[in-house]
């Protein structure tokens, strides 16, 4: 058994009990990036580092007594640390350190977490479901490296999956957490719109960001949801709602729990082995004694619409900052054209700093802003998010919960989808409507195909109803055994956890 | 809808992003595709529904008119390809 197979809560519980220390867990983190990081790439900019991991610092004052205890928390490319870069895997964004730590960081060093320099590979600025569009190049699947990891938390997803790291912070606009946890068979969640501070998040659609964890087992993202949740005055989209201690919502019952199945989600088109293994998953929850009903979300079909148009409006005008004025890179082109010297400055900038997916999504929703076209495209699209909430408003006036596949297919190759924007759009198709209707979901595996690729189920409840989520989640994962399974990374033996 | 190269380029220099020739081949085909897609938003009846643009219920928040500390302004300058004094240094607007 080495230490970095083990969960957070599995961790924390042989250090207060002095079986290992804090730096035992760092040493096998260590080991294991070494050895497998070639091949998945779950990090970036490794090359030219000395020592990967730094070291922990245990003896500040309440060490001992912390919440989190030396716990090593790996973090997304595009969430803040202060002093240590942060680049979204642009290029734009090289060298970028930022002068303050996101709130979430804060939150976490304050309850003892060792926050890991080194952060995860992502989609450029989030901009993606496969992790391909990252500067650094894709992260590949640890259940087989010909296939993407999704995205576009790519990285953090990876990084649980394959052992390199015991918790991990990602976010997610359509599905950057959940998508990518269901392609890499781990747990991934979404929390309520308003729940986590997104201060210090470098911003992609204001509107449908959120925070959340990727973990091993539903229990450590119920610990990190508790760190990380709450009132932030530098963020005045959070919520000031008390945090409740959500280990106490890890029940293993949920007789008499209503679980609505949307008819919308099981529609053609949607590979026919997750849609078995979803069924037979929702089956387990019935027998388990949850009430199962069948339920419709009508306006389902135009989230994809709708999300393509306010995320990318959102993002155009988030992204205008890049300008290479007061970070990153400054093209040095002086190509003369008929701009002014600083619009060209900025135009060059851009140009040479944004990759193709970025370049796409910030002229689509400057395009949906502009002109001419706001009412028919940004305002008709949010007039539709509204019919999309209220299906769900409708929905839980019957059930407590609702269950659905992730994502329509498993893991797909690397370059399958990248030169087709639309259909790579379209496998965002059943998470996209959480964000549009701010509610909290998490993925959890619940099967393998006969390739031995992971699939995810995902469960949605109200707003701030977090709770609902852990208690279904928690209740499947403890009555089966999907989540203790291991990859075998490239003839590198995988160890199942006990 | 079609989309043609003059939009793309037009919407791009609007965005302030330059692009090849080649760039902007591809992205009206690609723009095209995508806007055909959502034009699929035309079909609902809205005329009776208000626009979502976020999910809580709050409108400008406003704080207290106090000062509060600063970042550090080298730590902050640090970042800038151009910098000089306690200023961002860019190109010369006025020409």
């Amino acid at each position: 058994m080495n230490l970095n197979e083990l969960t957070a809560h599995q961790l924390l519980e042989m250090i207060r009990d002095r079986q290992v220390s804090q730096l035992d867990v760092l040493d096998s983190l260590r080991r294991r990036i070494e050895q497998v990081e070639p091949q998945i790439r779950a990090y970036v900019r490794l090359e030219g580092r000395g020592d990967i991991l730094g070291c922990i610092d245990t003896s500040v004052d309440g060490f001992e007594s912390s919440e989190l205890r030396g716990i090593p928390v790996s973090i997304k490319d595009n969430i803040c640390t202060r002093g240590y870069n942060t680049e979204c895997c642009s290029r734009i964004l090289q060298g970028f350190r930022p002068p303050y730590h996101a709130t979430v960081v804060k939150k976490l060093i304050d309850a003892g977490a060792y926050v890991m320099q080194i952060k995860n590979n992502m989609d450029e600025f989030a901009f993606g479901s496969s992790t391909e569009n990252s500067c650094f190049g894709p992260t590949r699947n640890p259940w087989d490296l010909e296939r993407v990891v999704g995205g576009s938390s790519g990285g953090c997803a990876a990084a649980i999956a394959a052992d390199e790291a015991v918790v991990a912070l990602g976010s997610d606009t359509g599905g950057s957490i959940r998508q990518p946890a269901s392609f890499c068979g781990v747990v991934g969640l979404k929390p309520t719109y308003g729940r986590v501070s997104r201060f210090g998040l470098i911003a992609f659609a204001s509107s449908l960001d959120q925070i959340g964890p990727i973990t091993k087992d539903v229990q450590d993202a119920a610990l990190l949801l508790k760190i990380i949740a709450g009132y932030d005055p530098l963020d005045s989209t959070s919520v000031d709602m008390p945090v409740p201690d959500y280990t106490q919502a890890l029940i293993n019952d949920i007789k008499h729990i209503k679980i609505g199945v949307p008819q919308e989600y099981f529609i053609e088109g949607i590979d026919e082995q997750v849609r078995e293994i979803t069924l037979q998953a929702i089956e387990k929850l019935r027998q388990l004694g949850a009430q199962v009903y069948d339920i419709s979300l009508p306006h389902t079909e135009y989230a994809v619409p709708v999300y393509y148009i306010i995320a990318t409006a959102e993002a155009s005008s988030n992204l205008a900052r890049f300008d290479g004025v007061q970070y990153g890179i400054r093209s040095t082109d002086q190509n003369p054209g008929i701009d002014n010297k600083i619009i060209q400055m900025y135009k060059t900038t851009r140009g040479e700093g944004f990759g193709d997916e970025v370049k796409r999504r910030v002229i689509l929703g400057t395009f949906a802003l502009s002109y001419g076209y706001y009412e028919a495209y940004y305002l008709r699209a949010q007039k539709v998010r509204t019919m999309i909430r209220e299906d769900f408003e409708r929905a839980f006036n019957t059930v407590d919960c609702i269950v659905t596949p992730t994502s329509p297919s498993v893991a797909f190759k690397i370059g399958e989808k990248i030169q087709n924007p639309l259909q790579m759009y379209l496998s965002d198709i059943f998470t996209i409507s959480a964000n549009l209707a701010g509610i909290p979901a998490i993925s959890l595996p619940c099967g393998f195909t006969d390739k031995g690729l992971p699939v995810g189920l995902q469960i949605l409840a109200r707003g701030f109803n977090e709770e609902m989520l852990f208690r279904v989640a928690y209740t499947y994962e403890q009555n089966t055994e999907w989540h203790l399974r291991k990859p075998e990374i490239n003839g590198i033996p995988a160890c199942n956890r006990s | 809808m079609a989309i043609d190269k003059e939009t793309v380029s037009y919407v791009a220099h609007l965005a302030r992003i330059r692009l090849s020739e080649r760039e902007l081949d591809l992205l009206s085909r690609q723009l095209e595709d995508i806007v055909n897609f959502i034009d699929k938003l035309k079909e609902i009846d809205i005329l009776a529904v208000k626009p979502t643009s976020h999910v809580l219920p709050i409108k400008n928040l406003f704080r207290e008119d106090k000062p509060t500390k600063s970042l550090n302004i080298n730590e902050v300058l640090n970042n800038a390809p151009s910098q000089r004094d306690s200023f961002f240094v860019v190109p010369k607007i006025i020409e």
